[in-house]
């Protein structure tokens, strides 16, 4: 249920007895891996963590969907069409439900908006990278979207409620995300050279940007920990990127394509895949704004906001009208 | 920037078949309950999840008070009862 009545914050800086008693009923909740509820107390730096965490992760799904928007009218069939725009509006919902379950820990829709129109909210720094080509549809599906799915289904097992099961719905969901994108490189990687060119293109473009779609490796993660002990997290960064590689790894072999990785080996002693040092200054400056399509996607945004304006004001003014009417 | 609307928000039930009981799926904001219904049908239904739908304002929702739970629901301790199981004497006899 998405309650809308967050604690008020303690006045002083020493916790009282309640305080104290309140946390240590949080503190046995985690312990016993059962869930936090909106209207539970909680402390205030998990309500703002989770905050932060839920609403990028919302702004990311609606920011997510420029790239894919922009190829539905250069889809190559009908069908594929159809595909991208079932996809594009699944990232809306996904947007929607995190939103929700971001509005439980006190925060109005419109102040998470605003957030992301203004630039003082992040989100995923890979939708900061153009889509070039209708390959990139592919690539984006199986690695950004194969991602996506590695870090999210942990996430169904959060400690706050409302998230884990935003997670569960939007879970189901992903993995067609992921396989139509697999399947859009297979076909292109049985067609034509100039088809497999393409499809080697967007993969060696998209590679390592998926890689740190998992956040920074973990020494340099500093909120990390925290989240683990609070059980948002489950796994670190680098572990789920460990099990992510290991997995497309073995996948580009279906498509007959190489990930652009030459340090990309199997170790038989750690039974897993190691991958080459990533660019982490890249991705730092991509997060703070200076990735190849920062603006656009923010302008793009705000754009669609200010033209939908209309339609949210004639939602508002028809709804007036109905209450006038009935009450008349 | 924001120009809202502070739309009302709205608890979204679905049933998945007829039989089942509504079950609540999520939340979202819509100006009327129309139009609350056109959304989470759009929103929470896009495959085969459901065949009814209830909307209903958060606001009209009454909940017990959590920090009253233990008191509250602390009443079926000890009632064992009020269980089938606890009744071990007559096990074994047919149709029972």
């Amino acid at each position: 249920m998405a309650e809308r009545t967050p604690q008020e914050p303690g006045l002083s800086a020493v916790p009282s007895y309640e305080e104290e008693q309140s946390q240590a009923r949080f503190d046995v909740l985690i312990d016993q891996d059962s869930r936090v509820e909106p209207r539970d107390w909680m402390p205030e730096p998990y309500r703002k963590t989770l905050t932060r965490q839920v609403s990028q992760h919302a702004h990311s799904e609606i920011i997510g969907m420029q790239p894919e928007a922009n190829w539905i009218t250069r889809a190559p069939s009908l069908k594929r069409k159809s595909i991208l725009m079932a996809k594009v509006q699944d990232e809306a919902g996904h947007g929607l439900y995190l939103y929700s379950a971001a509005e439980t820990l006190g925060t109005s829709r419109d102040e998470l908006n605003d957030q992301l129109l203004t630039g003082r909210a992040k989100y995923s720094s890979i939708f900061n990278y153009p889509a070039r080509s209708w390959a990139d549809m592919g690539a984006i599906g199986w690695l950004v979207d194969g991602a996506a799915i590695a870090n999210q289904v942990p996430l169904c097992r959060a400690s706050y409620g409302p998230y884990g099961r935003a997670m569960v719905r939007i879970c189901k969901e992903e993995s067609f995300h992921q396989r139509q994108g697999f399947e859009i490189l297979l076909a292109l990687s049985r067609g034509t050279d100039a088809q497999k060119k393409m499809a080697q293109d967007a993969i060696n473009r998209f590679y390592e940007p998926s890689l740190m779609m998992f956040g920074p490796p973990d020494d340099q993660s500093p909120n990390s920990q925290q989240s683990m002990a609070w059980k948002i997290k489950r796994f670190s960064n680098d572990e789920l990127r460990q099990r992510f590689v290991g997995m497309i790894a073995e996948q580009v072999k279906v498509l007959g394509m190489s990930l652009p990785d030459p340090e990309l080996h199997y170790d038989e002693d750690k039974k897993q895949w190691i991958h080459k040092d990533l660019n982490w200054d890249e991705f730092m400056a991509v997060i703070k704004g200076n990735g190849p399509v920062n603006s656009q996607r923010l302008e793009r945004r705000r754009e669609a906001h200010r033209e939908g304006a209309w339609v949210r004001e004639a939602a508002s003014a028809y709804a007036a009208k109905q209450v006038q009417s009935e009450v008349a | 920037m924001s120009q809202q609307s502070n739309w009302p928000l709205w608890e979204v039930f679905v049933r998945s078949s007829r039989g089942l009981s509504h079950v609540h799926a999520g939340s979202l904001h819509a100006p009327d309950h129309e139009m609350a219904v056109r959304n989470a049908r759009d929103l929470y239904t896009r495959r085969n999840e459901g065949v009814s739908l209830w909307v209903v304002k958060s606001t009209d929702i009454i909940s017990s008070d959590p920090d009253e739970k233990d008191s509250f629901f602390e009443s079926p301790q000890g009632k064992d009862y009020r269980h089938a199981t606890y009744y071990k004497a007559s096990e074994g006899v047919k149709h029972l």
